[in-house]
């Protein structure tokens, strides 16, 4: 069953004072299945982040429909839609527990029940030594984590993530990778990520989609067929380069226009 | 106790171990000051006798009630000026010139609009305490992440919640840099006020022994708003210090 439906969805920004408009994005087409982990992978520029941002409700679509759950969203964030950010999100004035139970605050929740969903989340993200902390005090992958644990206190059916692990090393990286995928089998949610690690795609994600150079289209979609039971030991096998080769050789054209380099003759 | 510390204690008691020598040398004469030991025992006279209570209560009274409406207002309206991107602009020269306005040149027009009684005094502790809670506000708003801002959207948060539960605790250090300065500016636009037409207050009974080359009572008041001024101040700064450890920046 489709989650979430694109239809000929397309984003041209306004003329800033003095320049031209900005088309951004498509025309554009996907469909998310229930439970799916989807990955999008582009070259800088591209409009994923503006296509995340159309998903979450942030920003609005300049032509075309996307619907969650069947519901058309116009600009409103639709109930159900967690997202994490790339940047810190951590609000840096409350403790971890705090942080965490601020996503449950305006719920019809009891008290009971939002204390132990804070527990319960706190402790699935191996925070509990932490939780009278505050993110000053934490890491950046540490604090990235808070900021997982906040969106999925709310149980979203949908999950954005925008280059959440950008900032973090790579050991770092990889680890939060199997962290994610374990959430993601544990709650059964749609992921969608956001990435420009084609490494970090081929991980984590059922099917990656490959965008173009601006304005962003889809130019290839690929199937990974992973077994649900991963983590990242699947850098292992000898079928992952052929994933990343293929990423690769649809991307490369389209980021060599980004720096303004004319692809080689084939 | 840390170097700097001593280094600051230092220089403040030898100044007034200074002050105290060359008034009891006699090179400042009784009639232009006392002794600073005299100033602290006059206060302690003054305090535990009762004497300037009502006056010492009205001033404090009045100077909070103008700090408390300059915050309440001062931190409003930096809000909605930071939402309303048109109304901040054209409001912005009125910010920059404000302070080279002589606000106690409109007191007799604050006695005609207000009355006789206290609040044209305290309109003009306000009127010199609001602006610089607004300015140092709108300077912390400015300041919030963007990703916050998209966080309190995802959150599904209205503007006002959005406003209280990020915006400000988010801007806090830089309210209270403001709250700082609104502190020692309702304090001087109260007793200033005090000082040209009032019966009573601090201010007054400074003007008033001045008048009467009562020393006794002018220094040790003079003293008395140092101290409130000095209190207040490092209490805010203490908490200013506090919000800034947790984040990292202490």
């Amino acid at each position: 069953m489709s989650v979430v439906s694109i239809r000929g969805v397309t984003k041209v920004f306004p003329a800033s004072k003095g320049g031209e408009t900005v088309h951004a994005l498509g025309p554009l087409d996907l469909d998310l299945q229930q439970g799916e982990f989807f990955a999008i992978v582009g070259p800088s520029g591209c409009g994923k982040s503006t296509l995340l941002e159309l998903i979450a409700g942030l920003q609005q679509a300049t032509q075309g429909v996307i619907e969650f759950e069947g519901r058309a969203i116009r600009g409103e964030i639709p109930d159900g839609v967690g997202v994490v950010f790339q940047e810190d999100a951590c609000f840096p004035w409350m403790s971890v527990t705090v942080n965490i139970a601020f996503g449950v605050r305006n719920t019809t929740l009891s008290q009971a029940e939002k204390a132990r969903r804070v527990r319960d989340v706190i402790d699935m993200m191996g925070l509990a030594d932490f939780a009278d902390s505050y993110p000053a005090q934490l890491s950046g992958g540490m604090r990235q984590r808070v900021c997982i644990a906040r969106t999925l206190i709310r149980e979203p059916r949908l999950i954005l993530l925008d280059e959440p692990f950008g900032a973090l090393d790579q050991q770092t990286r990889l680890l939060m990778g199997d962290e994610v995928l374990r959430l993601w089998r544990q709650t059964g949610a749609t992921v969608v990520l956001i990435t420009h690690a084609l490494d970090e795609a081929a991980m984590l994600a059922d099917r990656i989609a490959v965008m173009s150079a601006r304005p962003g289209r889809v130019i290839d979609a690929v199937q990974t067929h992973w077994p649900r039971e991963r983590d990242s030991r699947i850098v292992e096998r000898d079928d992952f380069g052929a994933v990343t080769s293929r990423l690769w050789k649809s991307l490369r054209k389209e980021s060599l226009k980004t720096i303004g380099r004319l692809p080689e003759p084939t | 106790m840390k170097r700097i510390t001593v280094y600051r204690v230092l220089i403040i008691a030898g100044a007034v171990l200074l002050l105290e020598l060359l008034c009891l040398i006699g090179i400042i004469d009784r009639l232009t000051m006392q002794p600073p030991h005299r100033i602290v025992r006059d206060l302690a006279v003054i305090l535990t006798s009762g004497s300037l209570n009502s006056a010492i209560l009205k001033t404090l009274t009045n100077a909070s009630i103008a700090l408390a409406l300059a915050l309440v207002a001062g931190i409003a309206a930096a809000v909605v000026l930071h939402r309303y991107k048109a109304l901040r602009e054209t409001l912005d020269p009125l910010f920059a010139t404000y302070y080279a306005v002589p606000i106690f040149a409109f007191y007799p027009l604050l006695i005609i609009l207000l009355g006789l009684g206290d609040a044209p005094q305290i309109m003009i502790g306000f009127m010199l305490g609001v602006v610089v809670v607004i300015v140092n506000t709108l300077n912390g708003l400015d300041r919030v992440p963007l990703v916050l801002k998209k966080t309190a959207l995802i959150q599904r948060m209205r503007p006002i919640e959005t406003a209280l539960k990020v915006m400000l605790p988010y801007a806090a250090p830089y309210v209270l840099t403001g709250a700082k300065l609104a502190v020692a500016y309702s304090l001087i636009g109260i007793i200033g006020a005090e000082f040209i037409m009032s019966r009573g207050g601090m201010g007054y009974e400074i003007s008033f022994a001045y008048n009467n080359f009562d020393n006794a009572t002018m220094y040790p008041l003079i003293l008395l708003i140092l101290l409130v001024s000095i209190a207040v101040n490092g209490a805010l700064s203490r908490w200013e210090k506090i919000l800034l450890a947790r984040r990292g920046q202490g």
